[in-house]
């Protein structure tokens, strides 16, 4: 994959956040994939869990803003148990998730879910997604 | 060992069928479970970020709640609290400085340092009835019924609280192999049900459901069983929605595992509650002839 990169877009600091938040360390992956391969939701992601991690890594995070693919994590850590490097690849998206959620943004709107929905849905659903999707 | 029961939100509510199988059939094995006194929720998720620990003072009030009642283990049933309170009472056992946070937070509480063990439903019949007790005790064998054993992620992921090895699905097998049911080969078993991403999605279009189910029906199963009420909503409950968007093939009505368990002991039709699963599985199961009084 090319990567164009300039000064501009890259933020060295965001490597540093996403390890503040993580505890991981995204400069040791080696883009192997086998974290997209393991992704039950890959599928439905704008970018494969490998990308964001090439983009993390090189501190390129403007180009993972508005995209889907740490919201479609659902934290299973498949990826996690399986990374040959040791990176608990569900923490970083965790980070990615938390670095818009701590401006005060939601990616849901619980107030919009409609109440018959509301009535079906199990207690754990609600308190996971609000948990994982709200700020 | 005092064994205090963990039920969270869920069981009370949704998943009554859960709790009330599953309690049924521990007095039924002879083991002497208490509810928590004064439970409060498990968080659901564990919190992933290293600078996140007000969220782990819910689960840790639990574990402290458990040492204050003299329990040397809490047993859960939802995976989803079961992963929770486990991850966080690691934490509270090695993580020294986070837990000095935690426990400080809390000063109105004892201080607590991962003393009591938290065990899913399975290991403890493992630990405390066995299996071939438990094949003793069972009066109506499920015979001719092939289910499918579902984990899902949070009974396996992380190694570090898997209630048995990456990958290895026995726990489940040997439960039902003492009460009489097959279990077949399932490529899905710990595949991820879609959680609680079905909050975001319209009914019918959580693919990563559909490949459970999918594979669940190649495999050949009458059923899939489960412990988590999640996986439960988004396996069994959703399959019409799953079959009207051609998702999946065929159905493979869910239920959990304990609902089973509670057929195999005799118990009364009471405690496993088949009105509150999706109405595939008393069909099945009347079919299969698993209903039949004792």
């Amino acid at each position: 994959m090319t990567l164009p990169m300039n000064a501009p877009k890259v933020s060295l600091q965001s490597i540093e956040k996403i390890r503040e938040l993580s505890g991981e360390n995204v400069k040791v992956c080696m883009q192997c994939g086998t974290c997209t391969s393991a992704c039950p939701m890959s599928d439905e992601m704008d970018f494969f869990p490998r990308k964001v991690m090439h983009y993390s890594q090189f501190g390129l995070l403007q180009n993972l803003e508005n995209i889907n693919s740490y919201w479609k994590c659902a934290s299973c850590h498949s990826c996690t148990v399986r990374c040959p490097r040791g990176i608990d690849i569900a923490k970083v998206m965790e980070a990615l998730r938390l670095l818009v959620l701590r401006t005060s943004t939601n990616y849901i709107e619980p107030s919009r879910i409609p109440a018959e929905k509301l009535k079906e849905y199990p207690g754990i659903m609600m308190v996971a997604g609000f948990r994982k999707l709200t700020s | 060992m005092k064994i205090i029961y963990y039920p969270g939100c869920t069981l009370k509510y949704k998943a009554k069928n859960l709790e009330t199988s599953a309690l049924a059939s521990l007095a039924a094995l002879g083991i002497d479970v208490e509810e928590m006194d004064r439970w409060n929720c498990c968080g659901a998720v564990y919190s992933l970020a290293h600078d996140d620990l007000i969220h782990m003072v819910g689960p840790a009030r639990n574990l402290v709640r458990a040492k204050e009642q003299g329990a040397g283990k809490i047993v859960t049933l939802c995976s989803m609290c079961y992963n929770t309170l486990a991850r966080v009472n690691q934490l509270m056992k090695n993580d020294t400085e986070k837990r000095d946070t935690i426990n400080r937070f809390m000063d109105e509480e004892i201080d607590y340092f991962g003393e009591v063990e938290v065990v899913h439903y399975l290991t403890l019949i493992k630990e405390e009835v066995g299996w071939q007790a438990l094949k003793e005790k069972v009066r109506k064998p499920l015979e001719g019924l092939k289910v499918a054993s579902y984990y899902g992620c949070t009974l396996q992921r992380p190694q570090e609280v898997g209630i048995e090895p990456l990958g290895s699905f026995t726990l489940m097998k040997e439960m039902f192999d003492a009460i009489g049911a097959e279990t077949v080969p399932f490529n899905g078993a710990d595949t991820c049900c879609g959680s609680y991403q079905v909050i975001c999605e319209e009914a019918g279009d959580n693919k990563a459901a559909a490949k459970v189910v999918n594979s669940a029906a190649a495999g050949g199963a009458d059923l899939m069983a489960t412990s988590c009420p999640l996986c439960e909503f988004n396996l069994g409950k959703q399959q019409d929605e799953l079959m009207a968007k051609g998702n999946i093939s065929s159905q493979v009505p869910t239920l959990y595992f304990t609902q089973l368990l509670a057929m195999a002991l005799g118990l009364d039709a009471d405690c496993y509650r088949l009105e509150l699963n999706d109405p595939g599985v008393r069909n099945l199961l009347e079919a299969k002839n698993c209903l039949a009084a004792v």
